[in-house]
């Protein structure tokens, strides 16, 4: 068998999921070669072939050209499969590929059993196996599913390829995340509110124990999309990466952006009504209860210790 | 200007699954149902591209049994013109491919300047179907979009990067745009919208008749995953339960020393 990896580049940095695409190579003991739109003084470690092409020429965001550049290569390589990340970059990407090739596309592949892939459903709370039905297949791998046991090594045998057109679509820029705010990355506690807080006038409890245990508040991203609390107390994928030595999760049902952001702290609590909830699979202690009646009570008892 | 916003009607996440006598699907028994979240988003912005523009005929698009027509009334009922139901008892057990090629069937000769979808369902999630629809209709389409802004044919939007970061893009119209969450505030339909909503035409199409591709993939097994960390699971009295966690925080951690 054999992978084509579409690894990731932006402004001139290579992305992490990169490696876990060569992981899941070496799990499904395939033979691969790589594809990066990136910047030849900046390459993956890698012991095999990469077809890179120019970033400046190709646009970082540009899907009809770099759809063109990846359908060149495996026009040259004839991979039965072709893998992306499960990023912003993979999923735009992947289903014009795998249209053009006639191809199954299977979405956030979070592992492989005998050969077929596994993939989450309803918020992870269900999996379920998907058999493709044609030859070739296109993949994409959920962030941190197919982790590196080693440190990537190996020098990429590089051979550039050129870009032709221009696209449809016109890059323009990026605009970076709204600086200043809270550091969450310094807490030593971070006590977070989801959707299951019910109303905005309910963060005031949540910011209340954060305060009681010396730490900050933080909050999933539906509490950041209702404007409930600001973008730079978000903890996940899209917003803040966090490692404390205590999280609280109150009424976070644990999505896999969130999970992202905050599964490597030191111990976690998750309080929540609904004991399935996939924050459970990190956890280390999972509070059953309503978070209105057990925060309040929780505090008043950290407060007069 | 034609405007068309697909959405779809998926059960409320936080309902108790259970898996169907087939094995291969949950049981759609016993779940509320709602609107796909990012298709609020979606709806949403169709309504606003409607306000600004004017002169526009907007359709909401929604695949699946009589069920989903109460979802369809919502869209409605936030702005959308016209419904397209597409009538098909085992929506569910399409595949993205099987439900883009419906859409950009109904689609294709019906020149629309605009469709938006949400970037992922909230039960397959596969992030695949609206950019499955642009390229089976040949248009440009950007995924994962926060923000949207239209003037005379053009379409500025950004994208959402992980990290926070957007990615500023130009394209023309016609285009498909996949929501992300956040992009806008869904409105809550009003009672006098809800009510003009009853009146507003609901065309039902025989999936068979727009069904013309077949799937590439299909689920082979659905099952719930496997407990991961030994977490401990504490129930019961609520004051019970904060003595029990302080004792634990004072045991596992330093925070309380």
């Amino acid at each position: 068998m054999k992978i084509l990896l579409i690894a990731e580049s932006r402004e001139g940095k290579l992305l992490g999921g990169t490696y876990e695409l060569a992981a899941f190579a070496a799990k499904m003991n395939a033979e691969s070669v790589m594809f990066l739109v990136g910047d030849d003084t900046v390459l993956p470690k890698y012991a095999g072939k990469l077809y890179l092409a120019d970033g400046k020429a190709a646009g970082e965001y540009n899907p009809d050209v770099h759809k063109q550049l990846v359908l060149d290569v495996i026009a040259k390589e004839n991979p039965d499969m072709v893998a992306l990340c499960h990023s912003s970059y993979g999923w735009d990407l992947a289903p014009r590929i795998a249209y053009a090739l006639k191809a199954a596309q299977i979405s956030e592949v979070v592992g492989v059993v005998d050969g077929v892939p596994v993939v989450p459903v309803c918020n992870s709370k269900l999996r379920r196996d998907v058999k493709a039905k044609t030859v070739k297949s296109v993949v994409t791998l959920q962030a941190g599913a197919f982790g590196l046991a080693d440190e990537p090594s190996g020098t990429p045998e590089v051979e550039k390829i050129a870009v032709a057109g221009a696209g449809r679509v016109q890059f323009t820029g990026y605009e970076q995340a709204a600086a200043g705010g809270v550091d969450l990355g310094k807490a030593q506690v971070i006590v977070s509110a989801g959707r299951g807080i019910g109303k905005p006038e309910n963060v005031a409890m949540i910011a209340a124990l954060a305060k009681a245990l010396g730490g900050e508040y933080g909050a999933s991203r539906p509490v950041v999309d209702s404007e409930w609390v600001e973008h730079n107390r978000q903890v996940g994928t899209t917003g803040q990466t966090v490692t404390p030595k205590l999280y609280i999760a109150c009424g976070i049902s644990g999505a896999i952006q969130h999970l992202a952001g905050m599964k490597k702290s030191e111990f976690i609590v998750a309080i929540n009504t609904d004991r399935d909830a996939p924050i459970g699979d990190v956890a280390d202690v999972l509070v059953v209860a309503d978070l209105k009646q057990f925060v309040p009570l929780f505090t008043e008892k950290i407060q007069s210790l | 200007m034609k405007i068309l916003v697909c959405i779809k009607q998926v059960p409320d996440m936080e309902s108790k699954f259970k898996i169907d006598a087939g094995g291969t699907w949950y049981a759609k028994t016993d779940l509320a149902w709602r609107m796909n979240e990012y298709d609020e988003y979606a709806v949403e912005q169709a309504v606003q591209l409607k306000e600004q523009v004017k002169d526009a005929d907007l359709t909401v698009l929604c695949i699946g049994s009589d069920q989903v027509k109460e979802t369809m009334k919502k869209a409605l009922a936030m702005g959308c013109d016209r419904g397209a139901h597409i009538a098909d008892s085992n929506a569910s057990g399409k595949e993205p491919f099987e439900i883009a090629g419906i859409i950009a069937e109904y689609a294709k000769d019906k020149n629309f300047d605009l469709i938006f979808t949400g970037m992922q369902s909230q039960d397959r999630g596969s992030g695949q179907v609206g950019v499955l629809v642009a390229e089976m209709l040949g248009l440009p389409s950007v995924s994962t979009v926060v923000h949207f802004a239209y003037t005379g044919g053009t379409v500025q939007v950004k994208r959402e990067l992980e990290g926070g970061i957007k990615a500023c893009v130009t394209v023309q119209a016609p285009v498909v745009i996949t929501c992300q969450l956040g992009m806008n505030t869904p409105r809550y339909p009003t009672l006098p919208n809800i009510m003009k909503a009853k009146k507003k035409e609901l065309l039902t199409i025989p999936v068979a008749d727009l069904l013309k591709v077949a799937a590439r993939q299909e689920t082979a097994k659905m099952y719930f995953p496997e407990k991961k960390g030994g977490g401990l699971v504490l129930e019961g009295d609520i004051a019970e339960l904060a003595d029990k966690l302080i004792k634990i925080l004072k045991e596992k951690t330093a925070v309380l020393a």
